[in-house]
């Protein structure tokens, strides 16, 4: 535990002193080059949570601990993706990527400035539309230039909201496999909020399961056993993908809410969430009436 | 045909109108001499045709074409060209301006990101905003004692306000995002004001430089009527104390070109700092 990279304990936010915390003990740990998506119903302060990572919001309680320093304020060290992308529309393409550049490193002429932009602007397939503004491009080349400016920071850690929530579904599966590509190339570490819950199984290593709020927490750690080097065609075809996807819909559907509810299994697991491997279960696909059901919808 | 083409041809229709009515309107009576004793009406030069003091539209051609063709003459204190008297005006509205800008643009930065302040200078900005400018001459003329800098000075005092908030409003509603962006980006405070917040204000401040301008221009004549000496408002007042109604039209005419110029200005200057979300 000592060795992880990024180390949670205990985190809380309450919005008003004295109200019910958002969420409360919240803890657990990334390591170097891991993946981990977040998944938990709207209101469970999920992207608080990547607010006090990112350092735009304080934590009430707990602390956060990344590369053996304490988070306390935004840092160059993690780049943040924006749920709305977040593109200032008075710059083109190329100007938005280099304001961060230019931010990482003040001393760069603007050349040097020019040329990596370009290296992570062809990285996301944005070639040829450097010059643009934002209004000019789609939802998905917008949240895409957003993603090249968190990479071209080279941050330690890379923070996405729910970055492709407001994109059609054939956009979304295109730069989730170019994210997957860039994460694969770069070992990048990566913390991701979705909604998304076959976006999760597809991108993350880890997956955490939080209960509904207020007072929630991490219920479950998910360890997605599905081989690396997953694509959107194959991946529904491992034996694990859908006792995967079915424990973390059967979490969504009922245990969230009775999670919730049920303050005794909050006590228990104080010291961190219950790590399950549902893909290595073979029993629970059995046990478990709505897998078939589900495969026959489909 | 375009809606641009028609919409031209009802303008040039509109104008020809109106010049028609003028014409017709300060057209010279007849002989107004019906029932008076005819060596009376001689004596009295009633019976000669007699227009009713009205310019007609070609004397205001002939005094606006021999003030345009000869601007920057200097024949003495009460005697210059238009183009000299038109500089002055626009010397002391952009000199006003200016200053007006320097104080409010950083001022509505502060009021914008500042709750606090925004707290605490509001009452003062809605008890000073709807003074009319013109009200400050008389403390400004006894303060300043030059009726020049008093009129830069009230100016100052009308272009300040539409700024001043425009640009308060404009930095507070700057999207939390940008904000977000440039503080993850640990961008310091200056080029955060100057790279995120005022590009991102921009084109609030300049809606609020549009109408101070427009209001400066309004309230300078007006004080140059009171203050004399030069400038354009002083020019109307002047050719009406010399009963020169074609000059006084003359003026009105280049005062209302003028403002449409400026504003066109601020307007063009407006879509250039406009971005699209």
């Amino acid at each position: 535990m000592s060795a992880a990279f990024l180390q949670v304990r205990g985190l809380a936010k309450r919005f008003a002193p004295g109200a019910a915390p958002v969420f409360d003990n919240v803890s657990f740990a990334l390591e170097r080059g891991e993946f981990v998506c977040v998944i938990g119903h709207s209101g469970c302060g999920k992207t608080t949570i990547l607010n006090i990572l990112a350092g735009l919001d304080a934590a009430s309680g707990g602390e956060v601990i990344m590369d053996g320093r304490e988070v306390a304020g935004p840092s160059l060290d993690r780049g943040v993706v924006f749920q709305g992308h977040a593109l200032m529309p008075w710059l083109t393409v190329r100007r938005n990527i280099a304001f961060a550049v230019k931010s990482r490193w003040p001393d760069w002429g603007r050349e040097k400035i020019d040329a990596h932009c370009q290296k992570y602007i062809d990285l996301v397939r944005l070639t040829g539309n450097e010059d643009k503004k934002p209004s000019a491009l789609s939802g998905g080349m917008k949240q895409r230039v957003g993603i090249a400016r968190a990479f071209a920071i080279q941050p330690k850690m890379l923070l996405l909201d729910e970055p492709f929530g407001a994109l059609d579904a054939l956009t979304r599966g295109a730069i989730q496999e170019e994210l997957t590509a860039i994460c694969a190339e770069t070992r990048q570490t990566v913390f991701m909020i979705t909604h998304d819950v076959d976006e999760a199984i597809l991108l993350a290593d880890k997956i955490l399961l939080m209960t509904n709020g207020p007072r929630a927490r991490i219920a479950e750690i998910v360890v997605n056993t599905l081989p690396r080097a997953r694509t959107r065609h194959d991946v529904h075809h491992h034996p694990h993908y859908y006792r995967i996807r079915n424990h973390l819909v059967d979490f969504l559907v009922h245990r969230s809410k009775l999670l919730q509810a049920g303050e005794a299994e909050a006590a228990s697991n104080d010291d961190g969430p219950r790590v399950v491997m549902p893909g290595l279960d073979a029993a629970e696909e059995a046990a478990e009436p709505r897998a078939p059901l589900l495969k026959q919808v489909k | 045909m375009g809606t641009r083409a028609k919409s031209a041809v009802l303008s040039a229709l509109i104008a020809l109108v109106l010049a028609l009515a003028w014409h017709i309107g300060t057209l010279p009576k007849g002989p107004q001499a019906a029932g008076v004793d005819p060596e009376y009406a001689k004596l009295m030069g009633l019976d000669k045709p007699k227009g009713d003091g009205l310019p007609t539209l070609a004397e205001v051609g002939a005094t606006a074409w021999k003030q345009v063709s000869d601007p920057f003459y200097d024949a003495g204190s009460n005697d210059k060209g238009i183009g000299i008297q038109l500089a002055y005006s626009l010397g002391r509205v952009g000199l006003g301006f200016v200053l007006a800008a320097l104080v409010a643009i950083p001022l509505g930065f502060v009021i914008g990101l500042s709750p606090v302040a925004h707290g605490a200078l509001n009452p003062f900005i809605q008890v000073l905003k709807p003074i009319s400018p013109l009200a400050w001459m008389p403390l400004a003329l006894y303060t300043i004692k030059d009726s020049t800098t008093s009129s830069i000075f009230v100016i100052f005092i009308c272009s300040i306000w539409p700024m001043l908030i425009n640009t308060a409003h404009g930095v507070a509603s700057v999207r939390r995002d940008w904000l977000n962006v440039a503080r993850t980006l640990e961008a310091g405070t200056v080029r955060t004001a100057f790279q995120v917040i005022l590009p991102a204000a921009a084109p609030t401040i300049l809606t609020g430089m549009r109408i101070s301008m427009g209001i400066a221009w309004l309230v300078i004549v007006a004080a140059e009527m009171l203050v004399g000496n030069l400038g354009v408002g002083y020019f109307v007042w002047n050719e009406w104390n010399n009963l020169s109604l074609s000059n006084v039209i003359f003026a009105i005419a280049l005062i209302g070109v003028v403002g449409m110029l400026l504003d066109l200005a601020f307007g063009w200057a407006q879509r250039a700092v406009t971005y699209a979300e």
